[in-house]
């Protein structure tokens, strides 16, 4: 029983990491119908800057700010000067992005090398906490909160504000979002930097959790496309169920298959495709 | 009795908007048939509800008989049914050769078979330059469809539809954007149509409706609000002012 | 008979293919094998990208597995030539046909996506699955293949078979691009909504052609595990997914012939550039933006931006 608690306090503590990657990648994709390939090496590139700035100053958070400024500034580049270019061609935007892929990957790999990195936990969250009978890291419930707080912000965000409203109308239509006003392109490049930015914070999270390491950013892409797929495109509702079920079938699947655990995170991708295509709750 | 077109009490529902209301049309074979009315009166969706592009709320469409409100683009273009579109809609990278292939390939039994090259089908190739030349377009055979005029490429739309040997013939707005002397001949183009073929159009162009037309049906916000023989639709002086802006007889220039 | 410049060089080309191995040394008609595979692999792709415009991220996994069936065919059972590239091949064909069915009924980017998403779920099996693939350490030790008829089997003497099977492959992808079904790809790329209304299913055909597609690449991965005598996860990897792009773009899409040259490029540049440069794959990547950037004729010129009826 006690093995079954803990097991799903860790999967859901993983669902929420994979659930900041999912939700900044299904908000690019839902809303500008551009799927970032490059999120993961975001990911990975927050967390290898966030290695060496608490190195230096042994503070946790400066590490968390300083990743989630410069992280979001090259995705901002990225975006303004490489993807817009293909306004409405979102195809060609989407081949740029998995170019970046090994662009960011390499710069990453000459920099800090091939060895595998550990990120220190912050002070004050490297103690555990005793629920019950159970043992659990404080940390990793501090993830499962964060995870919440972003879902709930977003939502708000999305749905009850003007400029999520905007950026609604403006994936919807945009010449008719340009004529009322609405400067699309400035809209885009935000969205992106949000989404990156969502990246970052996921980087230096999951850095502390499991480590920075070369291969990283494949990785973690990876679960986050088996999610968005899970999950239906644009739908954070989706972005937040599939990361549950493929953070749990993952912590589970290690835990007791481990050859198979990739396996197991596959069968329901193929399910959802071959029976619903457009996931759970995406729109047709 | 089969009709080619039966459309029965169709309601369309984007969302909250309801774009169309309580619908209903029939064709008989052979009849000439227009759909008029302002922007917004929903003329395209119809069409494109005929077309199986979307599916009706409510109501039902039927083609030569059978109920098609569930079927496919394609299945119902494989029944007789053939359409052009308002926004010209032609494989415009390739030459007029190519795009009229296609058009006369679609039905054939050999479509799918990728282990014979195309100049291994002269029968087919033959067709399509017949049709090229019954329609007076030998000549553009080779050219991109891209570099022909506006006007060519409307014509080739229809061109397209009937290489495929519709029954049942959708034009939506042919004259569109055409000349003056561009919308005559387009008009006696369409006026010269076999007449076995059963057409529908959608047009804005006044002349060209009377000029065409043997019945119309009149809407407005989604809804019929006239339906009968042209004649007695260009006599009847409300619904000309009301839903088409003008005295009846009263000449649009194109 | 007058010949065009582009005839001319084909037939230079060809004559060049034909003689190598007499003036090159064994290394070097090694390397010449390597383009012979990759080109292959590059039309297959080019099947899908500039016949419908469909670019696949993941189309190396059909390359590795391929390889991977022919690998292991070879160290568990039998060195016979023939019978691998049968069981390597078939093998591409039944994941394409599984894989196509899963990923062709979506649209756009998010075709991409699962493209990639497939291909990196088959990476990480074969990376995972030490009993079976060897993990990331792969499959080495495979042994020469038997050709079957007494030839001495030389590096060679596998080069001209490889050239006969890259030609005939070749061939069968001309036909292929000029059938009626080649000519519908075409239609679809086009304009699907037009094809739709003539009463074509464009479904079908996209499906029917990602198989193809699949295919061809596993013939290419056969190839490539009897030059190379080992394989890795690697060969189903996005890197070498990204190669094959870059040789379609630099090529050119839909020109048949073009990715062939581009895999020449691609192939001999990063033997020449890695012997000195660590920095291959960031190279690579840089290359490949530029490339989809201002190569019109590329990739970008075959695929259509987002357009109000396609959305139908």
């Amino acid at each position: 029983m006690d093995f079954i608690v803990l097991q799903t306090l860790n999967g859901l503590s993983f669902a929420m990491l994979l659930f900041l990657m999912a939700s900044g990648l299904s908000l690019i994709f839902g809303l500008m119908n551009l799927v970032n390939l490059a999120h993961g090496s975001f990911y990975l590139l927050a967390g290898y800057i966030a290695v060496t700035v608490v190195k230096k100053s042994s503070n946790f958070l400066e590490g968390l700010l300083v990743a989630c400024v410069v992280v979001p500034l090259v995705g901002i580049l990225v975006q303004k000067f490489f993807l817009s270019r293909h306004e409405r061609n979102e195809l060609a935007q989407v081949l740029v992005t998995f170019g970046f892929i090994f662009i960011i990957g390499d710069a990453c790999l000459w920099i800090w090398g091939g060895l595998p990195r550990s990120l220190p936990k912050p002070s004050f969250l490297s103690h555990s906490l005793f629920l019950g009978d159970i043992v659990f890291p404080s940390y990793r419930l501090f993830i499962i909160v964060v995870g919440f707080l972003v879902g709930l912000g977003l939502w708000l965000f999305l749905e009850k504000t003007k400029v999520g409203a905007m950026v609604r109308a403006s994936v919807d239509n945009p010449d008719m979002a340009m004529a009322v006003g609405v400067n699309v392109s400035t809209l885009f490049t935000a969205v992106f930097a949000l989404g990156t930015l969502l990246a970052a914070l996921a980087g230096v999270l999951g850095g502390a959790f499991v480590g920075v390491h070369a291969g990283a950013d494949l990785d973690i892409l990876l679960l986050a496309l088996v999610i968005v797929i899970i999950g239906g495109q644009g739908s954070l509702k989706g972005a937040f169920v599939g990361s549950l079920f493929v953070g749990m079938i993952d912590n589970f699947g290690r835990a007791l298959f481990p050859e198979l655990s990739l396996f197991m995170v596959f069968a329901p991708m193929a399910v959802i495709l071959a029976v619903r295509p457009q996931g759970l709750f995406g729109r047709k | 009795m089969k009709t080619p077109l039966r459309v029965e009490q169709v309601e369309k529902v984007f969302g909250k908007v309801a774009v169309l209301i309580g619908v209903s049309l029939e064709l008989e074979s052979g009849e000439r048939h227009a759909i008029l009315g302002p922007n917004g009166a929903g003329k395209t969706t119809l069409f494109n509800l005929i077309c199986g592009i979307h599916s009706a709320t409510s109501g039902r469409i039927l083609l030569f008989g059978e109920d098609v409100s569930r079927m496919s683009v394609q299945r119902r273009a494989s029944m007789g049914l053939g359409r052009t579109f308002q926004i010209t809609n032609l494989f415009n990278s390739l030459t007029v050769l190519q795009n009229i292939l296609l058009a006369r390939q679609s039905f054939e039994p050999y479509r799918f078979n990728f282990c014979k090259p195309l100049s291994r089908y002269p029968k087919l190739i033959s067709e399509t330059e017949d049709i090229l030349q019954q329609w007076g377009i030998s000549d553009k055979r080779d050219k991109v469809v891209s570099t022909l005029s506006y006007g060519e490429q409307r014509q080739l739309e229809v061109i397209m539809a009937l290489a495929n040997k519709p029954r049942l013939l959708l034009l939506d707005e042919p004259t569109a954007g055409l000349s003056p002397s561009e919308t005559g001949s387009m008009t006696r183009f369409l006026r010269n149509l076999d007449g076995s073929i059963t057409i529908l159009l959608v047009e804005h162009d006044m002349e060209v409706v009377f000029s065409l037309a043997e019945k119309i049906t009149v809407m407005h916000y989604g809804n019929v609000v006239a339906q009968g023989p042209a004649e007695e639709i260009k006599g009847n002086s409300e619904v000309m002012a009301a839903y088409l802006g003008e005295e009846p007889a009263q000449h649009v220039n194109g | 008979m007058k010949l065009s410049p582009l005839q001319v060089f084909m037939l230079f080309a060809a004559l060049t293919l034909l003689s190598c191995p007499l003036f090159l040394s064994s290394y070097y008609v090694g390397l010449m094998t390597q383009v012979l595979i990759f080109a292959l692999f590059a039309m297959s792709l080019d099947l899908l990208v500039g016949s419908l415009g469909l670019p696949s991220l993941g189309h190396a996994v059909y390359f590795g597995v391929g390889a991977y069936t022919a690998g292991l065919l070879c160290l568990k059972f039998t060195n016979s030539f023939w019978l691998c590239l049968i069981a390597g091949t078939c093998s591409g064909l039944i994941l394409a046909a599984l894989f196509g069915f899963l990923a062709i009924r979506t649209r756009g980017s998010a075709f991409l996506m699962i493209t990639l998403a497939l291909a990196q779920v088959v990476w990480g099996i074969a990376y995972k699955w030490r009993s079976f693939t060897g993990g990331d350490d792969g499959l080495a030790g495979i042994s020469l293949p038997d050709l079957g008829f007494p030839l001495a089997v030389t590096q060679t003497s596998y080069y001209y078979v490889v050239l006969l099977i890259f030609g005939l492959a070749g061939l069968f992808l001309t036909i292929i691009v000029r059938s009626p079904f080649g000519n519908a790809l075409t239609g679809i790329r086009e304009s699907e909504s037009r094809m739709r209304s003539l009463g074509y299913n464009p479904i079908l055909y996209k499906y029917l052609c990602f198989v193809l597609a699949g295919g061809f690449a596993s013939v290419s991965g056969v190839l490539f595990v009897f030059q190379n005598r080992f394989v890795g996860p690697s060969e189903l990897g996005v890197v070498l997914s990204a190669k094959g792009l870059l040789m379609v773009i630099l090529g050119g899409a839909g020109t048949l012939w073009g990715p062939a040259l581009g895999a020449a490029i691609i192939t001999l540049s990063e033997h020449i550039i890695s012997a000195h440069i660590d920095r291959w794959i960031m190279i690579l990547g840089i290359v490949y933006v530029i490339s989809i950037m201002f190569f019109p004729k590329g990739i970008v010129g075959t695929i259509r931006g987002r357009s109000r009826e396609d959305a139908i």
